[in-house]
């Protein structure tokens, strides 16, 4: 049987446990790693490997990235975990000088296979600095793979597609999907770059990812969407990025919208937008937060955070468009 | 600690080693002449050969001769953005290096990475780096790995890790250092000190007693030296070495020297005080080396013959380089990533 119930950390503990029994190059290291680390995606981890595999650091996040890049230069395979994707601010310079231009600026003389772990997302009245998603910061680096899991299955399949993969990965798992559970089929294998279908219509073209799945589905279901038939595309990978699929999707239905949790502006939805109208001459909208720092009371939280009345709100605007 | 451990012959390997730098950077920095406009500089007509941002090590040359020598070539190395001697004493082969600065197909890095990225990961060399500070972390977690990967028995690797006096003021210094002695890392540390960062002095800009005491602060044993005199280097390294080797964990190596060229080839460095280059120029480890050969019972025919060999290879390296063919447009868009290549928009 290779079907399991899990929730989405336990799916990505059991991806980094079945690597690290398959290969001893695979190495993971970051705060707090040995009690589980901070979310529990981590935990058992260091009782089965061991603290030479399943590595606790100091508080340096510079270091971390920087050793992890060092590491996989030698011949290991780390996995990086930064806590939140607001740490892994400093350690920018190794994440995008060092990890992400390496095998380039040496001319191939060298790989870079690091896998880091930059959980984003709105979780827990967090307030500003443990609530951001970033993706679009990394997805506008040449030589970074950036990844965002929306489901336990994906979250399984996908880091391990991550740490097989032999480039650098941004992997961002949502903070508020921790314990999202389903079946997870470990024989599943989900390849980089290849979006999944939630729903098939041809009236609305709906792509999203992470965090942004729950509010389009439950969008579709409200009163006002009734009779909709939206085709939903969960992106997955956002580089490299499922474009067959999205221009497909957007050229049958010739229209487009976006839903991601962070900030709308600028965001990685305006690259898929864009990307979708100038190959299929959709017509395009996003849903996006506002270009405003997370605040901590939950009325002020509530205005970054997606819902499926603001979804329903903005594909409403989308079909009463005038199409060309 | 004696400051002529091995002798003759060791020195006459020290100095050949540092001359062969001396006259690549020599090289180097009249290949990078013309080119741009810069440091209140007009560009000369001709395009230089080497066009980009060339850090020179001139003067600093027994740093890494002194450091390397005692290097195996299954050890590894991070560098510096002044890089060029690292690389040379670490096995190098300075035709490819050159073609590498000149831009060349045929550089180490296929022209891709030009001076400031001048690597060979086949003799262990990691890299020089752009960034200050940079090397250390990676250093660190080299380290790691090779400690990691060592098994009972076998020879321990060990990296040595490169970095200049500004260094010491970022951040990676003090999280790499940390790192390197709570796992107890083969490491060593080498604080290259020119005593300048960029165009500023570094001593104003550093509290307290300097590199040295910041590793004393973490119970890593570092020790200072004169960094002109390649024999200390070379007898402080071989110690810091067998120590590393042998289990003890990461070391500290704080080499004063001096920068006798600018930032960058073409600065002129007006902001330095004369009469401290006139000074530091007296001091030039090559000739001190050479008085040291001389005072050992080399004679001078045999020192300039060293001399005339590291000429000549350095000519050869300019003739290569300069035939070398350029990088087609399409190798752009090789070694970024496997995944997903082929999209670049």
């Amino acid at each position: 049987m290779s079907t399991q119930t899990l929730n989405y950390s336990q799916a990505a503990a059991l991806a980094l446990q079945e690597a690290m029994l398959a290969d001893e190059r695979v190495v993971a290291l970051g705060e707090d790693l040995g009690r589980g680390g901070v979310f529990g995606q981590y935990r058992g981890l260091q009782e089965r490997f061991g603290p030479q595999r399943i590595i606790d650091t100091p508080i340096s996040e510079a270091n971390i990235m920087g050793a992890a890049v060092g590491m996989a230069l030698a011949g290991l395979r780390p996995v990086v975990e930064m806590r939140v994707i607001d740490f892994a601010l400093c350690a920018m310079d190794e994440i995008v000088n060092q990890a992400a231009k390496n095998r380039f600026m040496f001319g191939g003389q060298g790989r870079v296979p690091l896998v880091a772990r930059l959980p984003i997302g709105i979780w827990s009245a967090s307030a500003a600095q443990h609530s951001q998603s970033l993706e679009a910061w990394f997805a506008h680096l040449p030589g970074l793979v950036v990844v965002t899991p929306g489901t336990p299955q994906d979250n399984y399949s996908l880091l391990k597609a991550a740490m097989d993969c032999g480039d650098p990965v941004i992997y961002m798992e949502h903070k508020e999907l921790w314990g999202q559970t389903a079946e997870v089929d470990t024989a599943l294998a989900v390849p980089l770059g290849r979006a999944n279908r939630l729903r098939s219509g041809s009236d609305l073209s709906v792509v999203t990812w992470s965090r942004g799945i729950e509010p389009v589905l439950q969008a579709l279901d409200l009163p006002e969407l009734k009779g909709v038939q939206a085709d939903v595309l969960d992106l997955r990978t956002l580089w490299p990025w499922d474009q067959q699929a999205v221009f497909d999707s957007a050229a049958r239905s010739g229209r487009l919208l976006v839903v991601h949790e962070a900030v709308q502006v600028a965001g990685f939805g305006a690259e898929v937008a864009a990307a979708a109208a100038q190959a299929t001459g959709c017509r395009v909208a996003r849903l996006g937060a506002p270009r405003i720092p997370v605040g901590y009371a939950q009325v002020l939280e509530n205005e970054s955070r997606l819902s499926a009345a603001k979804v329903a709100q903005a594909a409403l605007q989308l079909l009463q468009a005038k199409l060309r | 600690m004696s400051s002529h451990p091995a002798g003759r012959h060791r020195l006459i390997e020290l100095y050949r080693l540092m001359r062969r730098i001396r006259a690549f950077e020599d090289a180097a920095e009249v290949a990078s002449q013309g080119g741009v406009a810069a440091w209140g500089l007009a560009a000369a007509a001709k395009p230089a050969l080497v066009r980009g941002p060339l850090h020179l090590s001139t003067g600093q040359e027994a740093v890494a001769a002194g450091v390397c020598s005692n290097l195996q070539r299954k050890d590894l190395l991070t560098s510096t953005h002044r890089g060029h001697g690292h690389t040379l004493a670490k096995g190098a082969d300075p035709g490819r290096m050159m073609c590498e600065l000149f831009g060349r197909a045929t550089g180490y890095n296929k022209g891709k990475g030009g001076s400031m990225h001048i690597a060979d990961f086949s003799v262990g060399m990691l890299g020089a780096n752009g960034v200050v500070a940079a090397g250390i972390p990676v250093a660190t977690g080299a380290a790691h790995a090779l400690k990691i990967q060592h098994r009972p028995g076998q020879p321990q690797h060990i990296v040595a890790c490169f970095f200049g006096d500004g260094a010491a003021n970022r951040g990676p210094f003090l999280e790499g250092l940390n790192w390197a002695q709570v796992y107890q890392l083969p490491v060593l540390f080498v604080c290259e000190d020119n005593r300048i960062s960029a165009t500023t002095p570094t001593g104003p800009m550093t509290a307290g007693a300097g590199v040295s005491a910041r590793a004393k602060a973490l119970a890593l044993p570092g020790v200072k030296v004169d960094g002109n005199d390649v024999e200390a280097v070379d007898a402080a390294a071989a110690l810091a070495v067998q120590e590393i080797r042998a289990g003890g964990g990461p070391r500290l190596i704080h080499a004063v020297t001096y920068r006798f060229k600018g930032h960058v080839s073409v600065d002129p460095g007006t902001y330095r005080d004369p009469a401290e280059v006139q000074a530091a120029l007296k001091n030039d480890p090559l000739l001190l080396a050479r008085q040291r050969l001389l005072s050992l019972g080399a004679n001078a025919a045999e020192v300039d013959a060293i001399d005339q060999e590291a000429q000549t290879e350095i000519e050869h390296a300019l003739t290569q380089a300069e035939a070398a063919p350029w990088p087609e447009a399409s190798a752009a868009y090789d070694d970024i990533m496997d995944t997903g290549a082929g999209v670049w928009r």
